[in-house]
């Protein structure tokens, strides 16, 4: 019999409950307790980029939207750069820019915002570009393991046809479930998203 | 408001550096050990779980990077739930330490993580505007806290045990009692939520959440052993929940960049 191998098993999920924005964004669920939160703003007035705000909605196999979701996104700065040290193959770091926010969907209409910035393009390992895009994670009630997904831009259609993970969604018809549609209202910049969690237009979901 | 993007050109771009093994990123997560998505003894999964097979990808830069968090994002007090909303006096419930460490498949700690938790009062109410069980608010216990690991991925709060509660599954169900924790690890595909549970609960083998996780030994690893050599006597008990994200090929330390 070979050397046992001794890894350890990663800690089971379990979700988040309705109740996620105690731990998480406290505000919400009706109390203010921490001194520094954390929230759906990524920017700051120095942050370098073009000002945008993300809008969407989660819809269930219903299509009812989730009031109780949980959303995450991690990006890029406007340079391509992920403000981290593993990110080595991109431009400067933004000081003023971590690239993460935190959004709970409205307990009446369902809608999620956060205001950020238009990432950069990266660089894949294999020297690919990659379209600009957001990584958004998702926990709620009901759903037992954090659901993975990107957003990408509709004003983005030359770089997202040559995008290498786009182009692995097979049927190409289920590429558009990634796609932010842009309009301007009120002088800013607004890209609305649909995640479908069920149906014939099921948002493609990543194993990551 | 547009504000255009000034350049922020690296002349490395697109010049692949030398590989290492951490540009292989994290190891495959291993789904049997996670609850299924669709899991209709936990009823409010059957609209809410995908249905078409994930899309499997390697990891890029998207993955293996993460947010970094440090001291400044924390208050003084965020992992003491016994102080942080004391508004006249200590909350009500068993006095409890809850401490481990956050590690890898590997066995190495994470260090300077993030771990946030949050959980109903002794009573087995939240503090929150849809809770709406009978069982009284605290007016001295918020409920969540949040801590930095250390730099061998050790953490801990103190807090008061939740009481377990009924719940809308089927007529009769009841949460066991239980911490929710949220860890972020070193890259944003370690991203887990997961509930801690009590050494010796009734309630643990008929919840229909826990009872979502296919393997046994997956579950077990939930439930937290009293540990008494960490207890501090006449005051608290103490609790032991050691958390393991996934593996990763290689541990980056920003200070220490040769022989990733």
């Amino acid at each position: 019999m070979p050397q046992p191998l001794n890894y350890l098993k990663e800690t089971a999920s379990q979700t988040a409950g309705p109740y996620v924005h105690i731990g998480l964004i406290p505000a919400m669920a009706g109390f203010d307790i921490f001194e520094k939160n954390f929230s759906n703003v990524l920017v700051t007035p120095n942050t370098q980029g073009e000002r945008i705000t993300l809008e969407g909605k989660v819809l269930d196999g219903s299509g009812t939207p989730l009031r109780d979701v949980l959303l995450e996104i991690w990006q890029a700065n406007a340079a391509g750069r992920y403000s981290h040290p593993a990110d080595r193959l991109a431009g400067a770091v933004d000081e003023e820019f971590r690239g993460w926010g935190r959004a709970g969907s409205d307990f009446d209409s369902g809608l999620v915002t956060f205001e950020t910035i238009k990432p950069g393009a990266i660089v894949d390992k294999t020297g690919r570009k990659c379209a600009p895009h957001v990584n958004i994670w998702i926990v709620a009630r009901g759903i037992n393991i954090g659901l993975n997904t990107r957003l990408y831009f509709s004003d983005e259609e030359a770089a997202n046809a040559a995008d290498p993970v786009l182009n692995l969604v097979e049927p190409p018809l289920r590429r558009k479930t990634l796609i932010a549609t842009r309009s301007e209202r009120a002088g800013k910049v607004v890209y609305s998203f649909t995640i479908n969690l069920q149906g014939s237009d099921e948002t493609v979901f990543f194993d990551v | 408001m547009n504000v255009q993007a000034p350049a922020l050109q690296d002349p490395r771009l697109n010049r692949p550096e030398p590989f290492t093994p951490r540009d292989e990123g994290f190891f495959q997560r291993d789904r049997s050990i996670h609850p299924p998505a669709h899991a209709p003894g936990y009823k409010s999964s059957v609209l809410r779980s995908p249905r078409q097979p994930l899309l499997s990808l390697e990891n890029s830069a998207s993955e293996i990077t993460g947010p970094v968090f440090g001291h400044n994002d924390l208050g003084p007090l965020d992992n003491d739930l016994i102080r942080n909303y004391a508004k006249d006096g200590d909350p009500v419930g068993e006095r409890i330490i809850v401490h481990g460490r956050v590690l890898d498949e590997t066995g190495r700690g994470v260090p300077n993580t993030l771990v946030e938790f949050w959980q109903a009062n002794a009573g087995g109410r939240y503090r929150h505007k849809k809770d709406t069980y009978l069982a009284p608010i605290d007016p001295n216990f918020g409920g969540c806290g949040r801590a930095l690991t250390d730099d061998t991925g050790y953490y801990y709060f103190r807090t008061v045990k939740p009481g377990p509660y009924p719940w809308r599954n089927y007529v009769n169900s009841w949460r066991p009692a239980h911490i929710h924790f949220s860890v972020f690890g070193s890259g944003f595909a370690q991203r887990l939520i997961t509930q801690m549970y009590f050494e010796g609960d009734p309630l643990i083998p008929v919840c229909p959440i826990l009872t979502t996780i296919p393997d046994k030994d997956a579950l077990d690893r939930l439930v937290a052993p009293l540990d008494l050599n960490a207890s501090t006597p006449f005051d608290s008990l103490a609790y032991r929940f050691d958390i393991v994200l996934r593996g990763q090929r290689s541990t980056y330390f920003e200070n220490r960049t040769a022989g990733n």
